[in-house]
C-alpha cells in the first residue's frame, strides 16, 4: 500500500459493540489519518454513532454497552487501557454532539470550563487569552467578544454549536469527534461550521458523523460507510462518491436506499 | 345518540358545579379568615389606664444615680400601690385591692421599665398610661358582658363603677400591644407575648434546615446520579415516597423515642424539635432534590463528561447548581410545612411554659403551633384573641415561606 508513511492518529481494529444481547458495530476497523477529515457515513441505526463514541469511551456511561476491539492512539497507547484514565482520555479526544449543548452559564464560563479543571492555563490573564483564541478559532470571536458573560443559551443555533467547538478545541484536543454537528442547523450555519472544519484540520484530526452525503463530500478526505453494524466500505472521500466498489455503498449514496 | 341539546346541557350543568366548588371553598376561606381577623385584631392593642405617678423616694429603694443592675432589681411593689391610693382617694382596703386588680400584674414591672430609661422623674410627678388588667381590657373591647349578674362576671359591680368614672374622665385608653410581640408567655394575658414562640421555631427551623438539607441533598444525588436502577434504589424509592406521607405524630414519637429515650438528649429545646421535624422534612427534600436532578437534561452531564470532567466534577459543576432552585423551593416548601406541624413538638416536649425568650437552640421553648395551642387551652377570656393573633402570625409566616419559594422558582428557572 502507499499509506505506510502516512501518521495515523488513531487505529482501531477488530472492534464489536454489544448493547445487551444486541450487537451494534461488528468487526470494524478503520484507522483515522492524523491532520484530515474521515466522515462516517450510513442510514439511521447503521451503528456509525455508537462507533463514535467508543472512540471517547462516551459509551461508558450506558451501563448494558459493552466494547471489545483494540484502539490504538498514536501507535503507541490503548484508549481502553488502565493506563490512560478516561478523563485524560478526553482531554485528547473531544467531542462536538448533535445538539449544541452549552452549559447555561456565560459564554466565557463555558469555554473556560475545560481548561480549568486540566489546569491547561495557569494565570488568569493566560485563561482569558486561551477563551480568546478558542472562539477566534471557531469563529465566533467577532460576533460575542462583546457579551462574553451574556449567558450561552441566549445565543442562536448555530453560534451554540460553533460555541460548543470552541469549548472543545480550548483544552487542546488532538482529535475531535463530531456526532452530526450539523443536523439542528440551517444550511446558512451549517456552512459556517463546515467551512470551521476545513480551518480545524490543519491543526486536528477530525472524524465526523454525518447524515448529509453532500456534507461528508465536502469536509472530508477519507469516508466509511456502515450498514447494519457492519463497516461496508472504506477510503478516500472521492473515490467512494464516485466509483464505490461495493454495490451497497453504490446503492446508499445514489439514494437508492437510507 | 343523544342530541346535541342534552350534550350542551351537560356541559353547562358540568361547568355550573365546578363553579360552584370554587365558590363554596372560597367562601369556607373567607369565612375563616374574617373569623380569625375579627377575634385575633384585639390582640394587638390593649387598654390603658391614665394615672398620676409620682416617683415617690418615701415608696422606692433607688434614685436617680442608681445603676441600671440596681434599678432592675428593686421592687417597684410599694411605689405602684402608691399610685394606686393617690390616684383613687379614700379607698378602704377591701376597695384598694379591687382598685389595684384593674391595673395588671405587672404593674411594678411597667413603673420599672419606665424609671430604667427616665431616671430624671426621679421626685417629680408625670402621666403614664398603666396598662389595665385583662379582664378589664376585655369588658372595655366589649368581650365580656357587662350585663350580667355579678357573680357571673370577672369585673364586679365596684370596678365597673369605677372604670365608668375614668371613662367619663377621658383616662381609658388604647395602645399598639408591643409586648404581644416582644414578650415571651406569661400567665396574665396582658403581658402574654409570641416572640419565646418565634424565636422557639426560628431555632427549631435552623436546626430542621442544617440536619435535613445536606442529607437530603447529598442522598438525593448520590441516588440520582451514582446508583444504577435496580430493585435496592426502586425499594429505596418507594420508602422515600412512603415516609413523606408518614403522619408526622410518628416522626414526633421517633424524636421522643431516638432522640430523647435512646441518645438522652434534653426535653423540651428546640434542638431537639428541629431534628424530629428534619426528620419529617428530609424525604419532601429529596424527592422535590430528585425531580429537578431528573429534570436537568442529560446532554448536560455528557458535555462536561465529554471535557474529561470526572463524574463528581459534572454532577456539582453543573447539574447540581442546575437543581438547586427546584430543591431550594421543595425545602421551602417542606419548613413551611415542618413550622406549622404541631404533633413533633408535642411529642418532644415543647409544649411547656416557657417565659424567657430562648437564646439558642439548646434552651427550653415552644413552637408558633404549640404555642397558640398552649393559648387555645387557656380558660381566661384574654387568650382567645392571642390564639387568633397567633395563627395570624403563623399564616403569615407560612405565606411569606412559600411565596419565597414561587418567587425562587420563578427567578431562576433555567429555560432550555
Amino acid at each position: 500500500m502507499v499509506e505506510k508513511n502516512m501518521n495515523y492518529a488513531l487505529k482501531t481494529n477488530n472492534v464489536y459493540v454489544h448493547y445487551g444481547n444486541k450487537m451494534a458495530i461488528n468487526n470494524v476497523a478503520i484507522d483515522f489519518p492524523k491532520n484530515e477529515v474521515t466522515s462516517l457515513i450510513g442510514p439511521s441505526g447503521c451503528g456509525k454513532s455508537t462507533f463514535l463514541r467508543c472512540l471517547n469511551r462516551m459509551n461508558d456511561v450506558i451501563d448494558s454497552c459493552k466494547v471489545e476491539g483494540s484502539f490504538i492512539m498514536n501507535d503507541s497507547i490503548d484508549i481502553y487501557s488502565n493506563d490512560m484514565p478516561i478523563e485524560s482520555l478526553r482531554e485528547k479526544i473531544g467531542m462536538v454532539f448533535q445538539k449544541p449543548n452549552p452549559f447555561p452559564k456565560s459564554i466565557y464560563e463555558n469555554v473556560a470550563y475545560g481548561p480549568k479543571i486540566h489546569g491547561i492555563a495557569s494565570s488568569q490573564s493566560e485563561l482569558d487569552e486561551l477563551v480568546k483564541e478558542s472562539l477566534h478559532r471557531a469563529g465566533l470571536y467577532e460576533e460575542v467578544k462583546d457579551r462574553l458573560m451574556d449567558v450561552a443559551t441566549g445565543l442562536s443555533g448555530g453560534q451554540q454549536q460553533r460555541l460548543c467547538i470552541a469549548r472543545a478545541i480550548a483544552i487542546k484536543p488532538e482529535i475531535i469527534l463530531m456526532d452530526e454537528p450539523c443536523s439542528a442547523l440551517d444550511p446558512i450555519a451549517t456552512a459556517k461550521i463546515e467551512e470551521l472544519i476545513n480551518e480545524l484540520k490543519e491543526n486536528y484530526t477530525i472524524i465526523i458523523v454525518t447524515h448529509s452525503m453532500s456534507q461528508a463530500s465536502r469536509v472530508s478526505s477519507k469516508t466509511a460507510f456502515f450498514h447494519l453494524g457492519n463497516l461496508i466500505e472504506q477510503g478516500d472521500t472521492t473515490k467512494i462518491f464516485t466509483k464505490p466498489d461495493k454495490e451497497q455503498t453504490n446503492d446508499y449514496i445514489t439514494g437508492r436506499f437510507g | 345518540m343523544t342530541s346535541i341539546k342534552k350534550r350542551l346541557q351537560a356541559e353547562r350543568r358540568f361547568k355550573f358545579y365546578g363553579q360552584l366548588g370554587v365558590f363554596l371553598s372560597l367562601l369556607f376561606v373567607t369565612l375563616l379568615m374574617l373569623k380569625i381577623f375579627t377575634t385575633g385584631s384585639g390582640a394587638f392593642f390593649r387598654t390603658t389606664i391614665e394615672a398620676d405617678v409620682f416617683f415617690d423616694p418615701a415608696y422606692m429603694s433607688v434614685d436617680q444615680n442608681s445603676t441600671k443592675k440596681e434599678i432592675s432589681r428593686a421592687s417597684f411593689e410599694a411605689l405602684a400601690d402608691s399610685v394606686v391610693s393617690s390616684n383613687f382617694k379614700n379607698l378602704d382596703d377591701a376597695n384598694f385591692i379591687k382598685v389595684r386588680e384593674m391595673f395588671t400584674r405587672r404593674f411594678d414591672y411597667q413603673l420599672r421599665d419606665h424609671f430604667l430609661n427616665n431616671k430624671d422623674d426621679f421626685n417629680r410627678t408625670i402621666t403614664l398610661d398603666i396598662t389595665a388588667s385583662s379582664d378589664l381590657d376585655q369588658i372595655v373591647k366589649g368581650n365580656y358582658p357587662r350585663n350580667v349578674p355579678e357573680s357571673q362576671r370577672k369585673i364586679n359591680d365596684y370596678q365597673l363603677s369605677v372604670l365608668d368614672e375614668l371613662t367619663d374622665q377621658d383616662r381609658i385608653g388604647s395602645t399598639f400591644n408591643f409586648w404581644f410581640f416582644t414578650n415571651g408567655d406569661s400567665r396574665d394575658p396582658e403581658t402574654a407575648g409570641i416572640w419565646g414562640a418565634i424565636m422557639g421555631s426560628f431555632y427549631a427551623l435552623m436546626v430542621c434546615l442544617a440536619f435535613a438539607f445536606p442529607i437530603g441533598l447529598f442522598a438525593s444525588v448520590y441516588l440520582e446520579e451514582y446508583t444504577k436502577p435496580g430493585r435496592i434504589t426502586d425499594l429505596i424509592e418507594v420508602n422515600i415516597n412512603n415516609l413523606a406521607a408518614v403522619p408526622s405524630i410518628v416522626f414526633g414519637l421517633l424524636g421522643l423515642g431516638m432522640l430523647i429515650g435512646v441518645f438522652n438528649m434534653p426535653f423540651q429545646v428546640p434542638l431537639v424539635g428541629g431534628l424530629t421535624l428534619g426528620f419529617m422534612t428530609l424525604p419532601t427534600i429529596i424527592i422535590a432534590c430528585r425531580s429537578s436532578l431528573r429534570a436537568v437534561p442529560p446532554s448536560i452531564r455528557h458535555g462536561a463528561l465529554a471535557l474529561g470532567a470526572t463524574k463528581t466534577q459534572a454532577t456539582f459543576h453543573h447539574v447540581v447548581p442546575l437543581a438547586l432552585p427546584g430543591t431550594l423551593t421543595g425545602t421551602i416548601i417542606g419548613m413551611a410545612q415542618a413550622l406549622g406541624e404541631t404533633a413533633p413538638l408535642l411529642m418532644v416536649g415543647m409544649v411547656a411554659f416557657v417565659m424567657e425568650i430562648p437564646g439558642g437552640p439548646l434552651d427550653p421553648a415552644t413552637g408558633l403551633p404549640s404555642q397558640i395551642y398552649l393559648w387555645s387551652e387557656s380558660a381566661e377570656r384574654g387568650f382567645i384573641e392571642k390564639t387568633s393573633a397567633g395563627i395570624m402570625l403563623l399564616l403569615l409566616f407560612l405565606i411569606v415561606m412559600n411565596l419565597t419559594a414561587v418567587l425562587i422558582r420563578r427567578k431562576v428557572e433555567v429555560k432550555w
